[in-house]
């Protein structure tokens, strides 16, 4: 039961984290129609740029909010340089061009932080458990990331659901070249947009950093997470990035957890044990497989594209 | 009544909100060059696409050639003879002149599945196509890259396309869309040549060459069917002034 | 009227003439290097013209093309690890298994349309991976090696390096044909005709999907055998060969060399192959007159360049090498009447 419990918030953690990289990656694609292979670049740079900030400083948060504030002006920078220039262009070009980038950040923090990798501590203010029910603990820290990212949530929902900027960006979603006629600063509309993709990126690389690993590549294993989650959301709705980037969360979680022993119980012991490895992690593409040949444009698409 | 060759009996289309196509009911007998008119966004080709196959209408029927056709994919009615050109130029533009005919006409002589003989040298293939270009009097331009065509020409290049296939029945959406005057009247002239040939749905909004060519009129406003008849009473019809032609329509 | 003698075609008769002879360089100076070198080179252009069938002249932006190098290639070192060192198995079971594949991922990928689509493909690859990555007993994550290289019952010994390039370079001069053939056909024309305008073909009367489908199957096998041979140059597959990076790795070569093109894709496999060989060596040199202590390592960030110079190439040399060279054909033509003018 203890196992059932913590595996659900695990999966609630994990899902919670891939929203975070999904929102952006999917209000990128959404409004500027822009394939960015590059975005799990800006989720290692957030672990990076976090794990150096605390060595510096001293404190988990000041290094998490210079962290995000670097990953930001990165974002931005890239957008103005780079992606300015892929608008408008076909997704080949997207692809190709973005993949260019994900080589060169490589490079790039190869250059910076060498090949090694880096470590970032749990902070030790959050580096115990809690019991949230009775006989059940679950490590502050994980729940920490929950909170976070609900509140980023419900910041987004707030962002693009009751301000002026979020009305724009709904409006973009639906039909880029009529909020270009209302007179709205597009080129500063689209670095913002960019830029709050990147931050985004940064916060759940620089939060996942303490569980998992700050290294180069990192980014390349997440994106296809991401993009699946997109692309099961509707591109281009936050709201079915959420819904998605749970349902992700949870099976991928539950998945490699139970599955294994699920399968033990239909299969025997020694098949199960050659299949369940591999099975669990398919699972996640099997999903995304199966929803894309039922709605084909995700569960939530956004707009008339 | 003999049996029509296109019979539409009650066709709807939403689009959330949007009634596109309000129980739209009309028929078009062998021969008859039909012609659909209406104010912007009356829904023409919205009803084209629902005839031709590129959109499938929600409720309705629509009968061809003696068969139900209201669920059957386009490229199957491409074969059963409907043909359709296209209100904005839809080419392939990388190609040739002569290719993107012959590739109309490719579909229409068997199955495409031969991987090895040059499909550039199959005289078949190349002559119906020059064919068709002659017809509509782009022979001369057979060789030269779509991309390259004046605007005039690709409108002509969209009808010999439609033409290649062979069709019964061809749904010619806006063919004069930003033609000159010059080009305009040539078109007409084409139009008229092929009004015996092939049954015809003409969408246009240059209400010269309806009222020239048309056996009869439909009327379309809002996706609703509000005037069909022949020519003259069309033109005498109030409702119809007063949605669409105007008070001193005098055409 | 030049005829056939432009630069283009020299270039690529140039190509041609050093890939046949280049065995009889290695002989020469002994720089056992270079065969190893281009043998995977001309393998991996196999791949790219594969890819290129389908992405170059259908449109279809496949990002998940490494998988059949990975399932030949895997195919062919199960074999051999239970035991079936035949080629005369061994490959016709790679094509086998790689048009399998094609026809399970075409028929559920080519339904949705453009970013879905590549989504969805990558997706599948990714599912390779894993299950290469999770089965133990074919070394999961640490990959199987090959005991012995594909026996042709004598009559063709791989394990000379020699044989073993001319093998490799014979099938990709015949896929090259092949993929000729099928562009010009009545089947290449659809393929053509899908990537200019799909709407319109379905309007015209053609049935697109079931030609996507062959398309990408034909695509898939071809790359397939590809991973046959690549298994047998490395005698060693992992599924790394398999993750969703090396796809693009095979993009870069299409593109990069030429979208739609006979050639392009194999000046595209030299192109970044020879990049990722001499680049680190060249920057090194550059940067040795300034500060020669950081020299060598400055050569180990070449990718540092590779990034930035795909995004230039992406936006202002869409054509790709083949591109260059035929602009550059065109300079020379127009250059040439101009002067006996």
């Amino acid at each position: 039961m203890t196992l059932f419990v913590e595996q659900c918030l695990n999966g609630l953690q994990f899902g919670l984290l891939l929203f975070l990289l999904a929102a952006g990656l999917t209000l990128v694609f959404g409004i500027m129609d822009l394939v960015n292979l590059a975005h799990g670049s800006l989720y290692m740079l957030g672990a990076y740029f976090a794990a150096t900030f605390t060595a510096w400083t001293g404190s988990f948060v000041f290094g998490a909010v210079l962290a995000i504030a670097a990953t930001l002006l990165v974002g931005m920078a890239v957008e103005v340089i780079a992606m300015r220039r892929l608008y408008g262009r076909d997704h080949l070009d997207h692809v190709l061009g973005t993949f260019g980038l994900i080589l060169f950040f490589d490079e790039l923090v190869r250059l910076i932080w060498g090949p090694g990798g880096r470590s970032l501590a749990v902070p030790p203010w959050l580096n115990h458990s809690v019991a949230i029910l009775p006989g059940i603990e679950y490590p502050a820290y994980r729940l920490a990331i929950i909170v976070v990212t609900l509140a980023v949530a419900a910041f987004l929902y707030v962002l693009v659901m009751r301000t002026r900027i979020g009305m724009l960006i709904r409006a973009g979603a639906s039909n880029r070249e009529m909020v270009g006629a209302l007179g709205v600063n597009i080129k500063l509309l689209y670095t913002l947009i960019f830029g709050l993709g990147a931050a985004l990126a940064g916060l759940a690389g620089l939060m996942q950093a303490p569980i998992l690993t700050v290294q180069i590549g990192m980014g390349e294993n997440i994106l296809i997470l991401a993009f699946v989650i997109t692309v099961i959301g509707g591109i281009g709705s936050i709201r079915g990035a959420f819904v998605a980037a749970l349902l992700v969360g949870f099976i991928d979680t539950m998945g490699r957890s139970f599955f294994p022993q699920l399968l033990g119980d239909l299969l025997g012991r020694q098949a199960a044990s050659t299949a369940a490895p591999a099975l669990s992690s398919m699972l996640i593409y099997i999903l995304m497989a199966a929803i894309l040949v039922v709605k084909p444009q995700g569960l939530f698409p956004a707009g008339s594209r | 009544m003999a049996d029509a060759l296109l019979h539409v009996a009650g066709l709807c289309k939403r689009f959330g909100g949007i009634v596109a196509t309000d129980d739209v009911t009309f028929e078009v007998p062998d021969g008859e060059l039909h012609a659909i008119i209406g104010p912007n966004g009356a829904g023409k080709t919205t009803l084209i696409a629902q005839l031709s196959g590129q959109l499938t209408a929600d409720t309705g029927r629509i009968r061809f050639a003696g068969g139900d056709i209201t669920r059957v994919p386009a490229w199957r009615r491409s074969h059963l003879g409907l043909a359709r050109s296209f209100q904005i130029t839809s080419l392939f533009l990388d190609l040739s002149v002569l290719d993107n005919v012959a590739l109309a006409v490719q579909a229409h002589a068997g199955h495409s599945f031969r991987f090895w003989r040059n499909a550039r040298l199959e005289t078949g293939l190349r002559q119906a196509a020059r064919d068709a270009l002659e017809a509509v009097g782009l022979g001369h331009r057979a060789e030269a890259r779509a991309s390259l065509l004046s605007h005039g020409e690709h409108r002509l290049l969209e009808l010999a396309m439609a033409l290649a296939g062979k069709p019964r029945m061809l749904l010619l959406d806006e063919p004069m869309a930003g033609l000159g005057p010059d080009e305009s009247a040539r078109m007409v002239e084409m139009l008229a040549s092929l009004k015996r040939r092939y049954t015809i749905l003409l969408v246009e909004h240059d209400m010269e060459a309806v009222f020239a060519l048309a056996d009869r009129i439909t009327v379309l406003v809002y996706g609703r069917v509000i005037a069909n008849g022949a020519p003259d009473a069309i033109r005498a019809d109030a409702q119809v002034r007063d949605a669409y032609l105007g008070e001193d329509a005098d055409v | 009227m030049t005829g056939a003698l432009t630069l283009r075609n020299l270039t690529i008769a140039a190509l041609v003439l050093v890939l046949a002879l280049l065995p009889l360089y290695v002989a020469l100076t002994g720089d056992r290097f270079m065969l190893t070198l281009f043998t995977r080179i001309v393998i991996l252009a196999m791949a790219a013209v594969s890819l290129n069938l389908i992405l170059g002249y259908a449109g279809l932006m496949s990002f998940g093309h490494a998988a059949y190098l990975g399932i030949g290639g895997y195919t062919v070192a199960i074999l051999c690890f239970e035991g079936v060192p035949s080629a005369f198995v061994q490959w016709p079971a790679a094509l086998a298994t790689s048009a399998l594949f094609a026809l399970i991922v075409g028929a559920l990928s080519l339904r949705t349309r453009g970013v879905y689509f590549i989504m969805i493909t990558l997706a599948f690859a990714q599912m390779a991976y894993y299950l290469a990555s999770g089965t133990a007993r074919y070394g999961g994550d640490d990959g199987l090696s090959l005991e012995s290289r594909s026996g042709f019952a004598g009559l063709i010994n791989l394990s000379n390096k020699t044989t073993f390039y001319y093998v490799c370079l014979v099938l990709l001069f015949a896929s090259i044909v092949l993929v000729w053939r099928l562009t010009n056909s009545r089947f290449g024309m659809v393929l053509q005709g899908v990537r200019s305008n799909e709407a319109r073909m379905r309007a015209i009367g053609f049935p697109t999907f079931r030609y996507k489908l062959a398309g990408f199957v034909i695509a898939g096998t071809m790359c397939g055998l590809a991973g046959a041979l690549i298994a047998n140059h490395t005698d060693f597959v992992s599924p790394a060969m398999m993750f969703w990076t090396r796809s693009g790795d095979l993009i870069v070569m299409v593109v990069l060399g030429g979208m739609g093109t006979l050639f392009g894709p194999v000046f595209g496999a030299l192109a970044l192959l020879f990049l990722e060989q001499f680049l680190p060596a060249a920057i090194s040199a550059v940067v040795h007159p300034f500060d020669p202590a950081s020299a060598a390592r400055a050569g180990e960030f070449w990718q540092i360049v590779l990034g930035p110079l795909l995004l230039v190439v992406v936006l202002f040399a869409r054509g790709g090498i083949d591109g260059l060279l035929g602009a550059l054909s065109d300079r020379i033509q127009r250059a040439r009447k101009g002067g006996h003018g």
